[in-house]
């Protein structure tokens, strides 16, 4: 049997298609959880997709985050169960903590839509592992507060814990620092996407959900959709992701997560 | 424009009616009416509800088509594409209130179209939005266009539904009056197909969504159907505020109740907010209506009643349910967190009645009839509101001093004042890529999400858009386009040529047009000559359509476009979808290999007027714009898409704005290659080069397609040519023939004898013109003087 995934649906989301589409492309069963949901009806993993979480107001994600789905969510989270956010999903993630940094407004103060190269730092983790290859990966970006940002203790602490899963690339292949090109929002250090400290919940700014078809431009994506349905399929067999650590390691890395 | 206060002024007047509309409304009711009744008639009888001044006119186009659905008068078009599936589309202004503020006007204008979507039962699936501005350089148009963009994207992009597609376009005659037209397409099953006809006398009449507020009273009146001074802070108070949040909600809720079978029908609250939607759809249902008006959510206390039924409060939709189906309703839209009430019971007697209790306490009890002491503070008609609305016959009288196309193969009387002696035609060809209305458009749809619900096959800023349809080989492709300058010189003419570009455009993909919708704006209807001008453009319309087979299964007409001491070029904004039964047939206008055959089908006709190089030149009210034979350019659409779907050809882009010279760029650019060709040149360089007569394209394909490719335009009648092959990093066109180098010396032309220029430097001046015209980052690089057009002295490109 398919590998069920949960799709955390706030009032305002939008990605959720692409989403669901996604997971159907890479094999696995798409399960709707709406936000006021308490009880994640037994998924393996979950995807919190794109779109305007209750419109957004305020800032991107503050509500979000005390909704009573994002409970269940941080209690999988806490249980060592795969979760990926991705855009306005990365910024509930990060509003609620369990992945660290925080997101800006864009530099230059538009919503950026536009196709990205992504560089994948690491191959060896939950949600790069069916990545084939350390190559720039094309997909689109569409966000007006996406700009990563930590301290640069924070920052130095994740990169040393391997903590950065995805930056922004130049056409050269080169990463896109927070002025180039490559750099759709002024991420630091380029950063597009983190994990937490253990290791099972990522957040990224671009879109992989959306590049899954040659058809709609790129399928560049559908590595990490897929290293989240691998993950979460071990996860719900053998109790643990390969690549995680304990709970609590993150203290070690002197990372908040 | 000098407000009179309305102490001075009868009411009916203040309102925006006539004293012979009064009579008129005296004649229906047989009474005079009350304050209220009177303030339904003026917003329901104004231009924008009534179509008092069109409706004659728009009573001509082909409306019939096998496949059509659903047609004018509905909410949106519905045309069928098979495999029980339908694909509704519409396109409409929000041209006043963008100028009076442009990110609200912009974004509820986009919320509106999306209403009139998804309240058919389709998904909304795509937006395109043409913008027209006055000159680029100047402050108030940049604070515009700014604004507009802003909005077009702050509510598109909140809502989910991408915007894959458009246009900008800077024309002087818009620097009072902005144009701000937006198409949205959606998709849906045939079951889910709903109309907004209040059947079933007894049954409950629903409003929910947002709450009824005081913004955009009189939008309608006010706004869309009078001319008015553009800074007016008096108006500001009739532009409506949009909450993308609430519409997403609205679409999900929506979609629900429909694909449910919870309603009977459903009509979203626009123009003319809750009184147009109760006697609209209890005019198509042949019934009548009673409303509690205490009934009705409100945003703020102590509103008059007739602020709550004109309001023009955004995010709103009525529903016609069933007694039994209430409860599962409700559930529904509070589910999606939206206020929802009973405001009111379908009736048999044809009458619109608003009811207050006098306590405001409700005055229908819960089976929807009337509570004792029930007061009644209107009752009309429903079809005198709507379906028996005033008409206007009115009069039009063409302009005294006009300009014809000049018969073919009459010597150009336009002076080839560009290029300038011994000046390399390149530097046209650059001046004109960086020009404010062909260079990329890329730093404003940047700011739309243009792929969110993974359907997005080709975006903006590379011809027609095109979408995938998930689960099936189908695909869509859509359009819009408005030639103005050709219609201010002739109205006719210019309306031809826009269905036929939006036609073409979606032929070249190898997709076949479905059917247009329209958006007509045009000038004062109480002017003869602009009301001339707009039953011409009409007659264009219909004979285009006519001609390419299409129907038009909708539209909108925004009349009034003047501000103080100028009127809008005459602008008909043409939408067209198109349909892919394979969509693996699709090509693209890039050029795709090196040493692939380029052939030009079709020949260049006289006459520079109108165009982008007589723009530039400034010399194009010397002779008249290019003619068109609407048969031949059925012909040419037939042939590329059967070329195309015989895998004859490897790209096509059709010659439009800046004529065959930019066409070719075009393909050289997007495609990273370059190509050397040989073009015929018959009397004028500057027209084979530049001039923008319509029905011709440009087609790559591999040599050995070539000869079955040249065979198959013969077989149309068509006139073909090879010109060369593509390939190298710099587009090379060599003039032949008569008109080529010393021939046009001799009769004063300038020319040189060929075109060579870098594939980079096409780019570069591409890239850098839009920034560079806004005053926006990145406009500001010239490194390459040539490709800002600084080679060409005294060059000025005009807004």
């Amino acid at each position: 049997m398919s590998v069920r995934i949960g799709i955390v649906l706030f009032p305002g989301y939008n990605r959720d298609i692409d989403a669901v589409n996604a997971l159907q492309v890479a094999g696995a069963e798409a399960q709707i959880l709406w936000h006021e949901d308490t009880d994640l009806a037994g998924v393996a993993g979950i995807l919190i997709p794109g779109g305007f979480a209750y419109g957004d107001y305020i800032r991107a994600g503050v509500i979000a985050r005390f909704s009573p789905v994002m409970r269940a969510v941080a209690d999988f989270a806490a249980r060592g169960g795969p979760v990926l956010g991705i855009c306005n999903g990365f910024q509930v993630l990060a509003e609620a903590g369990l992945v660290p940094g925080a997101l800006l407004r864009n530099r230059g103060l538009r919503f950026v839509c536009k196709e990205v190269a992504l560089l994948p730092e690491h191959l060896d983790t939950p949600f790069t592992r069916e990545i084939a290859g350390r190559r720039p990966l094309r997909m689109p970006v569409a966000h007006g507060e996406g700009c990563y940002y930590a301290d640069d203790a924070t920052l130095d602490a994740l990169e040393a814990d391997g903590a950065v899963l995805w930056r922004y690339a130049n056409d050269d292949g080169s990463v896109a620092g927070p002025d180039d090109a490559g750099n759709p929002n002024g991420s630091l250090r380029g950063i597009a996407g983190v994990r937490n400290a253990v290791g099972n919940v990522a957040g990224l700014m671009p879109h992989p959900e959306t590049a899954v078809e040659a058809i709609i431009g790129s399928e560049d994506g559908l590595g990490i959709v897929r290293s989240l349905v691998v993950s979460a399929g071990e996860w719900s067999t053998t109790g643990r992701i390969k690549y995680t650590r304990p709970a609590g390691a993150g203290a070690a890395a002197g990372v908040s997560a | 424009m000098t407000a009179p206060t309305p102490i001075q002024v009868p009411l009916h007047r203040a309102l925006g009616l006539t004293d012979e509309e009064l009579d008129a409304i005296r004649g229906k009711l047989s009474r005079d009416p009350n304050d209220l009744e009177l303030a339904m008639f003026s917003v329901m009888w104004s231009e924008h509800c009534s179509y008092k001044s069109s409706r004659p006119l728009l009573k001509t186009l082909p409306t019939k088509g096998k496949d059509v659905l659903a047609g004018i008068g509905e909410q949106a078009g519905v045309v069928s594409i098979g495999d029980g599936l339908a694909v509704a589309f519409k396109i409409e202004s929000h041209n006043h209130p963008s100028a009076v503020e442009p990110y609200q006007g912009a974004a509820t204008g986009v919320g509106g179209i999306l209403r009139d979507i998804f309240a058919m039962g389709a998904r909304p699936i795509a937006v395109l939005d043409a913008l027209r501005f006055g000159n680029p350089s100047d402050a108030r148009t940049r604070h515009l266009v700014d604004g507009v963009v802003r909005g077009v994207g702050g509510y598109g992009n909140c809502v989910g539904v991408p915007t894959v597609g458009g246009e900008l376009v800077f024309d002087p005659s818009y620097q009072g009056n902005p144009l701000v037209n937006v198409m949205a397409i959606g998709l849906l099953e045939d079951g889910m197909l709903t109309r907004a006809s209040a059947d079933g006398p007894g049954n409950l009449v629903v409003l929910y969504g947002s709450a009824t507020g005081r913004d955009g009273i009189g939008g309608a009146s006010v706004l869309a159907s009078a001319t008015f001074g553009d800074q007016d802070p008096s108006k500001r108070p009739s532009v409506q505020v949009g909450d993308p949040f609430a519409e997403k909600l609205l679409i999900e809720a929506t979609l629900e109740l429909i694909s449910r079978k919870l309603v009977v029908s459903i009509q979203d609250l626009g123009a003319a907010g809750i009184t147009c939607a109760t006697c609209e759809t209890a005019d198509r249902g042949g019934t009548g209506m009673l409303v509690d008006l205490d009934a009705i959510p409100r945003r703020e206390p102590g509103m008059a009643p007739f602020e709550v039924m004109i309001s023009e409060s955004q995010e709103r939709m009525v529903a016609i349910v069933e007694p039994g189906q209430w409860e599962a309703v409700r559930d529904v839209c509070l589910r999606w967190e939206l206020p929802v009430a009973i405001i009111g019971r379908v009736t048999t007697d044809g009458d619109i009645v608003v009811l207050t209790a006098p306590n405001g306490s409700g005055a229908l009890d819960a089976d929807g009839h009337p509570v004792a002491g029930a007061v009644e503070l209107a009752r009309i008609p429903a079809p005198a509101l709507t379906s028996e609305a005033i008409v206007f016959n009115r009069l039009a009288t063409p302009p005294a001093k006009r300009r014809n196309a000049p018969a073919p193969g009459a010597p150009a009387e336009t002076p080839d004042s560009l290029p300038m002696r011994g000046q390399d035609p390149g530097a046209v060809l650059l001046a004109l890529l960086g020009s404010p209305n062909l260079s990329s458009r890329r730093q404003v749809y940047e700011q739309y999400d243009h792929n969110v619900q993974a359907n997005t096959v080709a975006g903006p800023g590379r011809g027609a858009a095109v979408l995938r349809i998930k689960g099936t080989t189908k695909g869509l492709v859509a359009t819009t386009d408005g030639n103005a300058p050709v219609s201010a010189i002739d109205p006719w003419l210019g309306a031809a040529f826009s269905v036929a570009e939006a036609a073409r455009n979606v032929s070249i993909t190898g997709a076949r047009p479905l059917g247009v919708t329209n958006c007509l704006n045009y000038g004062d209807p109480t002017r003869p000559e602009a009301f001339w001008a707009l039953a011409e453009g009409v007659r264009g319309l219909s004979d285009a359509c006519i001609a390419l087979g299409l129907p038009v299964t909708g539209g909108n007409v925004s009349l009034y476009n003047e501000a103080p001491g100028s009127a809008i070029a005459p602008t008909p904004e043409i939408g067209i979808v198109g349909l892919f039964d394979d969509i693996a047939i699709r090509r693209g206008p890039a050029f795709t290999a090196d040493g692939n055959t380029v052939l030009l089908v079709g020949e260049a006709g006289p006459g520079l007027a109108g165009s982008e190089y007589a723009r530039l030149a400034g010399g194009g009210d010397v002779d008249g714009p290019p003619s068109i034979d609407l048969a031949l350019e059925a012909k040419l659409q037939e042939f590329i898409r059967e070329a195309i779907g015989r895998g004859l050809v490897e790209a096509c882009q059709d010659v439009s704005g800046g004529g065959f010279a930019v066409a070719v760029a075009e393909m050289a650019m997007w495609g990273g290659r370059g190509a050397t060709l040989r073009l015929g040149v018959g009397d004028s360089p500057a027209i084979a080069l530049f001039g923008e007569s319509p029905s011709r394209l440009v087609v790559e394909v591999a040599p050995r397609h070539a000869p079955a490719c040249e065979l198959l335009a013969r077989h149309y009648g068509l006139p073909v040519h090879a010109l060369g092959a593509t390939g190298g990093d710099t587009l090379r066109i060599e003039l032949a023939g008569e008109g080529a180098t010393g021939a046009a010396e001799e009769r004063g032309s300038r020319i040189a004898d060929a075109l060579d220029v870098p594939v980079a430097s096409l780019r570069h001046a591409w890239e850098h013109g839009l920034p560079r015209a806004l005053g926006w980052e990145g406009g500001d690089d010239a490194s390459d003087a040539r490709a800002d057009g600084a080679a060409l002295p005294g060059l000025e490109v005009a807004g």
